[in-house]
């Protein structure tokens, strides 16, 4: 019972203090002339013939109404759906009837009742696909020669692989380790860049670090849960989600310049994610070769690493916001991270902490962080 | 393998553009406005949905609210208290005050302006020349303040920081002679400059000719003169070329004559075609190096800054003005069929942002 006061006491003097600031208002004495802060993040756009849809999120001391439209410096009539001001965190529709024209840029500017200007740019503008069958194949086409086919690809070295020495098996796991470390480093920064342009308040950067943490022990606890480390085909298959989360994000860099009317960038960079992409097939047979696997579990890797790509690449033409996509960096990064980890601690326990600092490792590694970023360079 | 012509984009914008460019969050819904040919906006309420090809503001201002409206402030004149000093000359006499008000600037934009009497532009003082004027200033605004007036008047009376400019609270009586005749301004001059005239302190003063002082041209000065019969054949119109700045970031959102834009677009001026026209044309545009009217489908005669009863220029259909310069416009639509005739600024930029209007000529 008395502990049960000591409970309740805190959570009543915290309700009081609450109560207080948002009922007396002291701050408000503080900066009482202070105009309302607001805050509008555009987080999609859909061209239709003739029309410009804006998704918009908005944030503030009060909720935020859009008074007036600009497009290419001219004010337009639009609809706002729901009409009426954005409450806060709450998201609305502009709709906008506008000739745009393709291939050129766009200019929006939301002005806001209190005069605030909120910018927004078209890049290339482009009628955004549609999701009829016939697009979803051709958009899945893509995503399959992006993540599938190199990854199935790079594993036909396996064989090869077989027959290497003990100190180049070591080496091949250390050049996963170095790949894995590129693709951690790429995955974050997209992640943190994505964040940044979310709402101040949904804290998309920080999102991103406590999503790949959680990821990160979310995946340490599986892959422990019997009492041992993963290794073998468990630890293909970790460094094999990995690797898929990671293509996800690549498909979304596909389909967005797909959507962006970049048709002749994205062929680029399909050319540029495949020949980058081999490298991981080898990374996920690494754990393998000292095992007997059936073909069925190249299959399954392979899949398991390359078809977040067709995901990808369908999300990625349709974008969610940057915040879902700061979560999705967030979760690939840590899921690439527990396998950095766990191929490292199979080497520490092969040979203990002293092969970490052996020329093999480092060597391995070093190799593995370079082949990415010189493969990188062609995308 | 080559770079190729898009070798130098960064991966990383291409992830921001797939972020921004496309919205899962709209699914397979149409819009309403897709629907409806691009024309689902909502309608202003006078049918003219086709005529600006949707390019204007959404919504009306409150003119109540604001307490002053763009169409009665085109022939709003201010012509003070007359009396005679023991001189026998003539004086006139105003009161303005300056106060800190919230204006909506355009419908549903609401800029924290500084205005003379409430209003922007603040009342438009009519006087002739060779009068005494005074003009009674109080400051019930919440930084000094002036009255700069552009005519002919003393260092004293010059409404500039040492010369008749005020705190909150107090009062200032600048006295002077009307000259020269012509279409003046006057605007505060505290400092900071920019942001004491953008945020709402001008307004127009004009100066009519004493036909007695022009023998030689008496019915042109007679026709200027308010209350003369050669002038109530005119339809006078004052305008004041003006933008604001709502984000503060030294670049208008918004443009107009006499502060609300589109104003005169849906409700167009209506312009008896057998009475002469006299536009007092005045830039007080802030940021931007000069102004402009076009007139559709006319050409008018000019007087720059009004201090000529000859034209500056003549037949012209367009003519530009720099910051603070003004003159008077003189057309007539007597040979035109009736119907919508634009005007407007003729930066285009200007035009798109609010700067646009309509005669109707009927």
């Amino acid at each position: 019972m008395v502990r049960f006061v000591w409970l309740a006491l805190p959570l009543l003097i915290l309700a009081a203090i609450v109560a207080y600031v948002l009922g007396a208002r002291p701050l408000d004495r503080i900066g009482a002339a202070a105009p309302p802060v607001e805050q509008v993040v555009v987080e999609g756009t859909r061209l239709r013939p003739g029309v410009i849809e804006l998704g918009i999120r908005a944030d503030g001391s009060q909720p935020v109404a859009i008074a007036q439209v600009q497009v290419d410096g001219a004010y337009r009539a639009f609809d706002l759906m729901p009409a009426g001001p954005v409450g806060r965190l709450d998201g609305a529709r502009v709709t906008v009837p506008y000739p745009w024209v393709e291939g050129e840029a766009h200019h929006i500017v939301l002005v806001t009742s209190t005069g605030a200007t909120f910018e927004h740019t078209v890049e290339v503008a482009q009628a955004t696909p549609g999701l009829d069958a016939g697009s979803l194949w051709r958009l899945a086409v893509v995503g399959l020669l992006l993540g599938v086919a190199p990854v199935a690809t790079g594993m036909l070295a396996f064989p090869a692989m077989r027959g290497l020495s003990a100190g180049t098996f070591d080496f091949l796991l250390a050049l996963t380790v170095g790949l894995l470390a590129y693709l951690f480093l790429d995955t974050l920064s997209e992640g943190l860049e994505a964040g940044s342009a979310a709402l101040e308040r949904l804290r998309g950067q920080t999102a991103v670090w406590v999503a790949a943490a959680l990821t990160a022990l979310a995946l340490f606890v599986a892959g422990r849960w019997r009492g041992a480390a993963p290794q073998g085909a468990a630890l293909a298959g970790f460094i094999a989600l990995g690797i898929g989360l990671h293509n996800l994000g690549e498909g979304l860099a596909v389909g967005g310049a797909l959507s962006a009317g970049a048709g002749a960038l994205a062929t680029f960079l399909v050319v540029g994610f495949i020949i980058h992409n081999v490298t991981e097939g080898i990374g996920i047979a690494a754990p393998l070769v000292r095992a007997k696997p059936p073909l069925s579990l190249f299959v399954l890797l392979a899949g398991l690493a390359g078809l977040p790509a067709v995901a990808g690449v369908w999300a990625g033409t349709q974008a969610p916001g940057p915040y879902w996509l700061a979560l999705c960096f967030g979760v690939g990064a840590g899921a690439i991270f527990q396998v950095m980890v766990e191929v490292t601690a199979l080497t520490v326990r092969k040979g203990g902490f002293a092969a970490l600092g052996g020329l093999n490792y480092a060597g391995g590694v070093a190799a593995g962080l370079l082949i990415m970023y010189a493969t990188a360079l062609l995308v | 393998m080559g770079l190729g012509p898009f070798g130098r984009i960064p991966r990383r914008g291409l992830l921001r553009a797939g972020a921004v460019l496309a919205g899962a969050a709209f699914g397979m819904e149409r819009s309403a406005a897709g629907e409806q040919d691009g024309e689902g906006a909502p309608s202003t309420g006078h049918g003219m949905a086709g005529r600006h090809g949707q390019n204007r503001v959404v919504g009306t201002v409150d003119a109540d609210r604001n307490g002053f409206d763009p169409m009665e402030f085109l022939t709003e004149f201010d012509t003070g208290v007359v009396t005679t000093d023991p001189d026998g000359r003539q004086v006139r006499e105003w009161t303005i005050t300056a106060v800190d008000r919230e204006v909506e600037i355009a419908p549903g934009v609401f800029f924290p302006a500084w205005t003379y009497n409430g209003r922007i532009p603040g009342p438009t003082l009519r006087c002739t020349e060779g009068e005494r004027l005074r003009i009674r200033f109080l400051n019930a605004g919440s930084h000094p303040h002036t009255m700069h007036f552009h005519g002919i008047h003393s260092a004293r009376m010059d409404g500039v920081p040492g010369a008749g400019e005020i705190g909150p609270g107090e009062a200032f009586t600048y006295e002077f002679a009307a000259e020269p005749y012509g279409c003046h301004l006057y605007h505060c001059h505290s400092i900071p400059l920019k942001r004491h005239i953008h945020k709402g302190l001008y307004g127009a003063f004009i100066v009519d000719p004493d036909p007695d002082r022009h023998p030689l041209s008496r019915e042109d000065a007679a026709a200027r003169k308010l209350g003369t019969p050669q002038n109530a054949d005119w339809q006078e119109l004052v305008m004041v070329m003006n933008g604001f700045d709502t984000n503060f970031d030294d670049e208008n959102e918004f443009y107009a004559v006499n502060t609300i834009p589109f104003a005169y677009f849906d409700r167009p001026i209506r312009i008896d075609r057998s009475r002469p026209v006299r536009i007092y044309l005045i830039n007080i545009t802030e940021f931007d190096p000069i102004n402009s009217l076009h007139v559709h489908a006319n050409f008018f005669d000019y007087y720059d800054h009004g201090t000529t009863l000859t034209p500056t220029h003549r037949r012209i259909d367009t003519v530009m003005q720099c910051q603070a310069q003004r003159g008077i416009v003189e057309l007539s639509f007597a040979n035109h069929e009736p119907g919508l005739y634009m005007f407007h600024a003729h930066q285009t930029e200007f035009a798109e942002l609010g700067w646009m209007s309509h005669f109707e000529v009927v």
